[in-house]
């Protein structure tokens, strides 16, 4: 059934039971100096605590590192996870994204869901941008393994849609 | 002989106003950081308000700093001013950095020839001032501290183990780098290395200088020594305890502000030998928002 599934639509994210696919939307701000912003995206549960992480996108060309002397300013990232991790991380940080909508698939390294207890979760995405602003967006989700996630929210100011989808087994 | 009501009027002075105390801290540019080698740099002064420099220098010798491994680290780019230190730090390994100064000292009192006199300074000096067998001397140990905190990654404990002498904070529960507005944060006060009961705790936002009311947020330890904060807002906090001396908020001037005030009244309370002592505790908390 997946097989099929998937062979029947060609050229889209081809999504695999558990697999989180992110859409995260970088507006376009009229400043007059213009920095990517750096964004992460990770799950937490109902109590706030850090669940796992999905994506960190920052600067990753700098010499010597130097990209990573402004990860704490992805401020709650950087307190909940960002501070007790060596970067970069494997099938999570990756460069930062220019202005537009992105679709990413979750690397099953960053997060499994089929791993991850039944529950509630939420999805936060977080956006820092140099000479700029800070903004967070907080999707809550219910995960139980079998059932589609697909939820958005929308963010005012760094942030525009984002959105986490989850196909299941039972939903291929 | 004149000098007399002079005194009296300054002791005064410097008793009803509390809102006129002048303020010793030490900022840090950042207190969180990430990267392979950030530095952080630090400004110091003693003012009225918070934290516009506007009074005294101190001295950059009167610092310190211990790194993430409980070794000192080297201050560096240090300049004093008129109005305001500064030095820097790069930090070099990961974990929480305790920057500060501590100023130990003895103050004295006796009559002269009908005059009251004053000594201020270090236990050596006074031991060489040969005060002993004055009349009515009155002696009283002063020891205080002035701090922040810095973390370069994920905040560690080692430098902000407690040393046992005077007045300190204990960061038992909270770590002073990982405070957020709205959040609720419980600290230890210690004197001489026990819980420090019923000590008031006074807790300043910044940039007073622009508001009318200052918004101290009093709070006073419980049996434990401990007391707690809720942050009302992100900024950085100036946070400030004293026991001992019956003089309040401020942990007196830097060591260059000797003899502008008189050695105070005996000591009130807490620990310490001779005539009385006096303690404080003085640090800079920054506060993210959430």
């Amino acid at each position: 059934m997946k097989k099929a599934f998937l062979l029947l639509t060609p050229g889209l994210a081809t999504a695999g039971a558990g697999e989180v696919q992110l859409t995260i939307e970088i507006p376009r701000l009229e400043v007059a100096e213009y920095h990517r912003p750096y964004i992460a995206a990770w799950l937490e549960k109902p109590d706030k605590s850090h669940a796992a992480n999905l994506t960190v996108w920052y600067d990753t060309e700098m010499k010597n590192a130097e990209g990573e002397k402004w990860l704490k300013d992805i401020r709650q990232w950087w307190r909940k996870s960002g501070r007790s991790l060596k970067m970069p991380v494997d099938g999570v940080s990756s460069p930062t994204r220019p202005v537009g909508t992105h679709t990413v698939a979750i690397s099953d390294k960053a997060v499994d869901m089929t791993k991850l207890a039944e529950g509630e979760y939420t999805l936060v995405v977080e956006a820092s941008r140099e000479v700029g602003g800070r903004e967070m967006v907080r999707v809550p989700f219910k995960w139980d393994g079998k059932t589609t996630v697909d939820a958005s929210g929308a963010g005012k100011t760094e942030l525009g849609k984002v959105a986490i989808k989850i196909e299941t087994q039972a939903s291929n | 002989m004149n000098k007399k009501p002079i005194l009296a009027l300054a002791a005064l002075v410097a008793l009803s106003s509390p809102a006129l105390a002048h303020r010793f801290w030490i900022v840090p540019s950042s207190t969180v950081l990430s990267g392979e080698q950030p530095w952080v740099t630090f400004d110091a002064a003693v003012s009225n308000n918070l934290f516009f420099p506007d009074h005294v220098a101190p001295a950059v010798e009167a610092f310190q700093a211990t790194g993430p491994d409980g070794k000192e680290v080297t201050l560096q780019n240090g300049a004093k001013g008129k109005y305001r230190t500064v030095f820097d730090i790069a930090l070099e390994k990961e974990g929480t950095y305790r920057v500060g100064t501590v100023r130990e000292m003895i103050l004295a009192t006796w009559k002269e020839d009908g005059e009251t006199k004053n000594f201020r300074g270090s236990a050596a000096d006074f031991k060489a001032a040969a005060l002993d067998g004055k009349p009515e001397l009155s002696v009283t140990e002063s020891y205080s501290r002035v701090e922040t905190y810095v973390t370069r990654g994920e905040p560690n404990k080692e430098a902000l183990k407690p040393t046992g002498k005077g007045l300190e904070v204990v960061f038992d529960q909270t770590h002073p780098n990982d405070l957020f507005a709205g959040e609720k944060s419980v600290f230890t006060l210690h004197l001489n290395g026990k819980p420090a009961a019923g000590v008031k705790v006074s807790i300043i936002k910044g940039d007073d200088r622009y508001r009318s009311e200052a918004g101290e947020i009093a709070a006073t330890t419980n049996e434990k020594g401990e007391f707690e904060v809720t942050w009302p807002e992100a900024g950085r906090f100036w946070v400030n305890a004293a026991v001992g001396g019956g003089r309040g908020p401020g942990a007196g001037g830097p060591p260059q502000a000797g003899g502008q005030k008189p050695a105070g009244a005996p000591a009130q309370g807490g620990g310490g030998g001779g005539g009385g002592a006096r303690s404080g505790y003085t640090a800079v908390f920054e506060v993210l928002p959430e």
